[in-house]
This record gives C-alpha cells, sequence and structure tokens, in this order.
C-alpha cells in the first residue's frame, strides 16, 4: 500500500456533533480510518455508532464537524454523493428490493450505459465476474427472496463495490450469519484489503472481529471512549469495559439440570408460512419441564412460525402439538394463554405491544377479563398490577399511563417480561428476546429467563445469536429449512452448530 | 329464439363494443400500475376522470379541436393527480382519506365550472367527438375488421400504451426506479434515488392518463359531459389494478372483462330480456368484483404499498 503514503486516512471525521431534538447523538466525536485497513467500530445498541456512518453515508447532515474523504474535504449532504465518493454501506436491515433480481438491485445503484434503457445483461455480466475475484458466488437472476440472508448481504457488498466503493462500511454483518458464512465474509473482506480498499466494520460482539480488524475506535452514549490497535490477543474483558463502563460479568449461574417431565410434545407439524410455502416441514422436538431449550438457526428457517404455531396463532396443517396430554394445535390463541403458554414475541413493537397504549393495559393485554367488573376496566385493580409489576420487574417509567412507544428498548421488553412471566407460566416461548437491547438489559432478561426455568418452566429460547444459545441452554436444537436437524448437548462447538445451521443434519445416535 | 339472438353480427358488434367500452378502464388502470407501483393507493382516480371530462369537454367546445380537448383532460389530469402527490408523499397523509376526499371535491368542482361555463339550458351542449378511423385493409376483413380496426383514434392509442407501459416499468431506469420506491424506500433512497421524486411522477402520471380517460368519456364515447359520467370506472380501474396483479397486459385483459360485461348488458336490455334493468346495469360491476376477489388473494402487494416514506423513520 506504498501508493498511498502520502495520503494515509480513507476517511477523516473531526469534531462530529449530530443532534436529535436537541439531545445530542454524537458528541464531538473523531474517526479516522487508515487505507488498506479494517477497522472495527465498537459500542452498544444507542452508543452512536450507526449515526455516525449514516452521518458518513450522508443520510444524516451533522451539526457540526468536518468530514475528509481521501485527503479532499468533503460535503456529504446525500447517499448519491458518498457514492460518488466511493464510500459504500451495508445496512443492517439490507436494503434490497425482495421481488427484484440481483441484478435489479445492483443496476438501482447505478447510471446505465444505454441512457434510459436498463443494461441487464452486461451488468449481468460484469457481477459474475466481480463476484469471483473476490471470493464470492452469486446468480445475478436469482430473486432476493429466494436466497439466503448470507447471500442477499453478498449482493449488497457487490453492489457497493460495483459502484465503486473504496470504503465499504458494514453495520453488524455477522450478526445474521452462521460462523461458517462469518468466515467466508472476512475472506472477502481480507481481500478487499489488500486491494487498498478500507473497511469499517461496526459491531457490539467483540470477540468475532478481533483477529480480523486493524484499529478498534469505541464509542459510549454519543462520545468517543478510545482508539486502539488490536490483534487476536487483544482481551474481550479490556474492549468491553470501554464499551459499558463498567466490568460485565456474563457468567450466569446455570441451575443445576433438574429437568422434569416432558412437557410439550411438538410432533411432526407441518405450517405455511405467509407466502404458502412450507416454513415447518415436519418438525418435532420435546420439551421439558426446568430446561431451556435453545433453538439455533438462521433468520427465517421457520422459527418465527414455529414460535406462532405454537401459540394458536398460526395454523398448523398437520401434525401434533400436546401440552401434557392435551392437544392444543389449533386452538384459538385465548387456549394456550390459559393453559400456561408464555410468549415473547419476535417483535416486541408489533407483537409484543399496543405501542399507542399506556403500560397498565399493556399489562393486562391477555387478562382483560380478570382485570374487570361487570365487563368495564377495574381501573385500581390495574393500578395495583402496575405498581407491582414496576418494582418486581424494575421498569423505569413515569407512569402506568405512558405509551408503551415513550420506553426504551429494554424497558419494553420488561413491560413483556411483566405480562408473560407473572402467573408462573408452564411453557415459555422466547423468540429474539435481547434483540436490539443493550447490555445490562440484554443481562436483566437472560436472567429472568433462567428464573423462570428456575420455576419450573420448560423455555424454548429461539435466537440467532450463538453466544446467547450457549449461555443459556441445556440443550441446542437446531433447525434449518422448517426441519431439525439435531439436537446437540450444552457446551457444544460452535463449528459443530455452525455445520447443522447450514442443513448438515446430525447422525442419530441413540436418542438424542 | 335464442339462434335468433346468437347471430355472427350480435358477437361482431358486440365484440367491438367491448373494445371500445374497456378504452375508459384501460387508461386510467395504466395510470394506475405506475402509481400503485410506487406504493400509492390513489383512490380519487375517479374524481380526476370527472374533472377531465369537464375539463375536455370545455376546451373541445370552445375551441372546436378534439385534440385541444384531450390535452386539455389531460393537462387538468395532472394537476389534481399533482394534488394528491402533495398530500400523499409530502404531507404524508393517509391516502384511502385523502382519495376519497379528492373524489368530493372533484364532483363538486367538475359540476361547478360546468355551470359556470355553460349556465342551465335545456338541451345538454355537445360537442361532435371523434369519428371512428378505419385502418385501410385490415378493417375490411371480415369480422376481425369490424372488431378490431373499426375504432376511434383514442381506443387505439389506449391499446399501444399497454405495451408502452410494460416497456417502461420494465425495461427502462425509469421504470425501475418507480418499482423500486414502492417496494422498499428505504433501500431506493440509500441507493440515491430521490423517493419524493418518483412517487410525484408515479402519480402525476396517473393523473396524465386518467385525465385522458375522462376527456375520452365526454368527447370520444359519447359527446356531452354529465354529473355521473364516470360512473364509477375510476374506482373500476384502480381495482383492475390490483386484479392485474399490476402488470398492464393483465389489466387488459381486466378492463375487457369489464367492457365485455358492460358491453352484454347494454345488448340484453335492448333485446328486451325480461329482468329489471337496474339488476342489469348492476352486471358489469359484480362480474368485476367477483372477478376481483378471485384474483386478488394472490396478489403481491408493494412491500411500501400505502405507507408514506420519512428518511428518520429508521
Amino acid at each position: 500500500m506504498e501508493e498511498f503514503k502520502n495520503n494515509e486516512y480513507a476517511v477523516e471525521m473531526y469534531k462530529i456533533v449530530k443532534e436529535f431534538n436537541d439531545v445530542k447523538a454524537i458528541d464531538n466525536v473523531d474517526f479516522l480510518v487508515k487505507n488498506g485497513s479494517i477497522h472495527g467500530l465498537l459500542g452498544e445498541n444507542g452508543a452512536g455508532k450507526t449515526t455516525l456512518m449514516n452521518v458518513l453515508y450522508g443520510l444524516y447532515h451533522p451539526e457540526q464537524g468536518e468530514v475528509i474523504i481521501k485527503g479532499i474535504k468533503s460535503d456529504i449532504n446525500s447517499p448519491t454523493k458518498a457514492i460518488s465518493l466511493g464510500i459504500g454501506m451495508i445496512h443492517q436491515h439490507f436494503m434490497l428490493a425482495r421481488p427484484f433480481s440481483v441484478v435489479e438491485n445492483v443496476m438501482l445503484g447505478r447510471k446505465s450505459r444505454k441512457g434510459i434503457l436498463l443494461d441487464t445483461k452486461e451488468t449481468a455480466e460484469d457481477l459474475v465476474a466481480l463476484a469471483e475475484k473476490y471470493k464470492m458466488k452469486i446468480d445475478p437472476y436469482a430473486k432476493i427472496w429466494q436466497l439466503s440472508v448470507g447471500e442477499q448481504q453478498r449482493v449488497e457488498i457487490l453492489t457497493a463495490l460495483y459502484q465503486g466503493a473504496e470504503i465499504l462500511i458494514l453495520d453488524e454483518p455477522t450478526a445474521v450469519l452462521t460462523p461458517q458464512e462469518v468466515d467466508g465474509l472476512f475472506d472477502t473482506l481480507r481481500e478487499m484489503k489488500n486491494d487498498g480498499k478500507a473497511i469499517i466494520l461496526i459491531t457490539h460482539k467483540l470477540e468475532e472481529i478481533v483477529c480480523i480488524v486493524d484499529e478498534v475506535t469505541v464509542l459510549r452514549d454519543g462520545v468517543m471512549i478510545g482508539n486502539v490497535e488490536v490483534d487476536c490477543n487483544t482481551t474481550k474483558s479490556e474492549l468491553t469495559k470501554m464499551m459499558v463502563g463498567r466490568d460485565v460479568l456474563f457468567n450466569f449461574e446455570k441451575s443445576l439440570n433438574k429437568t422434569g417431565e416432558k412437557k410439550l410434545e411438538i410432533k411432526n407439524i407441518k405450517v405455511l408460512n405467509d407466502k404458502n410455502f412450507l416454513a415447518l416441514d415436519g418438525f418435532s422436538l420435546d420439551i421439558y419441564a426446568g430446561e431451556i431449550i435453545g433453538l439455533a438457526g438462521v433468520d427465517g428457517n421457520g422459527q418465527k412460525e414455529l414460535c406462532e404455531a405454537l401459540t394458536g396463532i398460526r395454523k398448523v396443517e398437520s401434525g401434533e402439538v400436546k401440552l401434557d396430554t392435551i392437544n392444543i394445535e389449533n386452538k384459538p390463541p385465548l387456549f394456550s394463554i390459559q393453559k400456561g403458554i408464555a410468549h415473547i414475541p419476535e417483535d416486541r413493537h408489533i407483537t409484543g405491544l399496543a405501542l399507542d397504549w399506556s403500560l397498565k393495559k399493556n399489562l393486562i393485554l391477555k387478562t382483560f377479563k380478570d382485570n374487570s367488573k361487570f365487563g368495564l376496566i377495574d381501573e385500581k385493580k390495574i393500578q395495583e398490577r402496575w405498581e407491582n409489576a414496576r418494582i418486581a420487574y424494575d421498569i423505569k417509567a413515569n407512569s402506568g399511563d405512558d405509551s408503551a412507544r415513550d420506553l426504551s428498548g429494554g424497558n419494553q421488553q420488561k413491560v413483556i417480561l411483566a405480562r408473560e412471566l407473572e402467573n408462573k407460566p408452564a411453557i415459555v416461548i422466547a423468540n429474539q428476546p435481547t434483540r436490539g437491547l443493550d447490555i445490562g438489559a440484554t443481562e436483566y432478561v437472560r436472567q429472568k429467563i433462567l428464573d423462570a426455568k428456575g420455576d419450573g418452566a420448560g423455555v424454548l429460547l429461539v435466537s440467532a445469536d450463538l453466544e446467547e444459545i450457549l449461555q443459556l441452554s441445556d440443550r441446542i436444537a437446531v433447525i434449518y429449512g422448517g426441519e431439525l436437524m439435531g439436537i446437540l448437548p450444552s457446551g457444544s462447538d460452535v463449528k459443530k452448530i455452525g455445520e447443522l445451521m447450514m442443513g448438515k443434519k446430525l447422525e442419530v445416535k441413540q436418542n438424542a | 329464439m335464442l339462434s335468433n339472438i346468437f347471430t355472427v353480427g350480435f358477437f361482431v358488434s358486440l365484440l367491438a363494443s367491448t373494445i371500445r367500452l374497456a378504452t375508459p378502464i384501460l387508461l386510467p388502470a395504466l395510470g394506475q400500475i405506475y402509481t400503485q407501483r410506487a406504493g400509492i393507493l390513489n383512490l380519487s382516480v375517479e374524481g380526476t376522470m370527472t374533472i377531465g371530462a369537464v375539463a375536455g369537454f370545455a376546451a373541445t367546445f370552445y375551441s372546436g379541436s378534439l385534440w385541444l380537448g384531450m390535452l386539455a383532460g389531460m393537462v387538468f389530469g395532472l394537476f389534481y393527480g399533482l394534488l394528491m402527490a402533495i398530500l400523499s408523499v409530502t404531507l404524508r397523509a393517509n391516502q384511502v382519506i385523502a382519495g376519497v376526499a379528492l373524489n368530493i371535491l372533484a364532483a363538486g368542482l367538475a359540476v361547478f365550472f360546468y355551470r359556470v361555463i355553460f349556465g342551465i339550458q335545456s338541451l345538454p351542449p355537445q360537442v361532435e367527438p371523434f369519428k371512428m378511423l378505419r385502418i385501410p385493409i385490415l378493417s375490411n376483413i371480415p369480422v376481425i375488421g369490424v372488431i378490431f380496426f373499426q375504432h376511434n383514434i383514442i381506443v387505439y392509442l389506449a391499446f399501444v400504451m399497454v405495451v408502452v407501459t410494460w416497456f417502461i416499468l420494465e425495461k427502462t431506469t425509469f421504470g425501475l426506479k418507480i418499482r423500486a420506491v414502492g417496494e422498499n424506500p428505504k433501500a431506493a433512497d440509500s441507493k440515491g434515488i430521490g423517493v419524493s421524486k418518483y412517487r410525484y411522477s408515479a402519480i402525476v402520471i396517473g393523473g396524465i392518463y386518467a385525465g385522458a380517460a375522462g376527456a375520452f368519456m365526454s368527447i370520444g364515447y359519447l359527446n356531452i359531459f354529465t354529473e355521473s359520467i364516470i360512473g364509477g370506472r375510476g374506482f373500476i380501474a384502480v381495482a383492475v389494478v390490483i386484479f392485474a396483479r399490476f402488470l398492464p397486459i393483465r389489466a387488459m385483459w381486466g378492463a375487457l372483462l369489464f367492457g365485455l360485461a358492460t358491453a352484454l348488458q347494454l345488448r340484453l336490455q335492448a333485446l328486451g330480456i325480461d329482468v329489471a334493468n337496474q339488476l342489469m346495469l348492476m352486471l358489469p360491476y359484480a362480474i368485476t368484483i367477483i372477478a376481483l376477489v378471485l384474483a386478488s388473494k394472490k396478489a403481491d402487494f408493494p412491500s411500501a404499498y400505502t405507507i408514506p416514506y420519512s428518511r428518520k423513520d429508521r
């Protein structure tokens, strides 16, 4: 990379300030990235990582500060400008139009060589060549919805490269990938680094990236905490402390495995997804009282449909679900609620809470009947319940009349926990319970799930976060393409789980 | 008796009239394909057509030029579309409510201006409508010639626009961008595509088509303007787009279905079939609704359908 000597930095951001409604999301941050390097941007949710990168990508306009790209001071006021300066961004939620083909998505961000007509064929050819150069494989005419999450990410990276990106920002790129896919991604990134490109990895999962990044910048509450060079030997605790501002003990006491009787039996069920394709294809699993069974798998392999089928909100086409001896498949949701099946849904904003309702009412969403007199809501009773829940679950809110929308993600999740766990459920179905929460709230939610297990509940923990699965589960089930790939004991090797996540079935020995 | 009715002549005139009656559905439907593909449900098509009808009629009446009438219909349709665009894109209003409000406004405006311009007359003012344009040679083919090649110029143009619309949406960068802002506006934005700009264009194009269709009603199909001249065709066109799953060729079939039902209904009435004429008048609408219900189950709506876009909602 000698040729860049007179211009060492690809990106220089100085004294950046970005405010939202008078709150400083980023306060006076300096951020420098060298050419031909991979740079980690670490911080908790809400620390300002993504905001800072959105400033660099022209989606937000900073109140103060200057941005210098490849030695030239630049006013980046739109993504178009950013793209023209050679900046590409891979968002955490992919920016792809799902019914479109790969090549159509790529053409969106580019001028056509044929004027007003699309240059589909030429672009497709270029794309295949480009993919090969960076050790990727892609079918340019495949529709996005047909692709796995890892493949979709490749499309995003290729799009950015094809637009001529020299500086590539990746927002939480590993969050949705299997361990093997992560290796593949890192190979691609190293290839790009050797090409002299600057790569910025936004993440809060530092253990995955210490080996690939050259340097790390840590943000906390919108302020830059430090800038350190790292390698494979850098310890996790040091960086975590920088991120959180205190020591974090991720050592949960896994209570002894006093697993009880079989509680829930899922037998060979078939369930359709929203597009009427089979989401679960003969899925079977037993859940015992007093255990946490972790369900690992890449998002979109039937986890959501499974949780919905178990809670009565999705039709089971064939097969059985038994709670103790009662069949609960295709019963109304109220039935499973009354039988003690608690559900912590994947998306707390859509299915978990009525965002514009008060916290009090959100607490009794499932138990209106028990909280009313002569068909009218018993205000006194729900006020009391709110007070109890607020104390028991440490919910930070001004009053029970606040709408759920006004709370932070962590507090919203606590309201859901309070609602779901308070009646000592027999079964807890927790789908991505800590997604998008900061470390403190994550710790709290995980502890509550362990408590529920301690109280004798059988817990199905669905998570795309392998670390979470490994920390909490007594057994680890892996789902792929709507089928159970196998069940592994707790403490299994990540690579082994990864193999199953990619669709390799576990050889059946005895009974798992 | 049936054999007396169902003669070759009956079918030829039925099919020819099907094509003519499909035109005022097809034109606005093609326009709405742009609009709806961009993620906007514009229910004010009906009103836009009424505005186009009165504008086209008045312009033709005073200038004597039918083409000036068509142009007036399109220009007024454009402006009425612009109103919808301001409401739904810039002000991010609820699209259903904005559409309904604009319909009510249009009905009032159209009649108001008609009265202001023409006053109240015992006999409604008339214009000389577009004449039948026989396509040389082709129109002389027996049966086929009468069905397909003896219409006025607007009818031919409407069917040509089916292919044009398909080509623009599928083969040009403009079409790709229109589809992108309806499918994933956030993605489009991050790729440097102005979401508002393309949604405005898509709504305005829809307005122009609807205005043209309105003018066709008053100076191409009929030769007068009445309050109820559009008669629900705008709503049918919106529905046909969904029925057609947002594809121009399928929209053409939807429009033809409605045209056939209307033509059939007119002929059965003329033959004096013993069914209440109110029921007969319902036929085209009922058939369209049934077809819609059956077909729209499979409709894959653009992901951002009816959802206003703002960069802040991330």
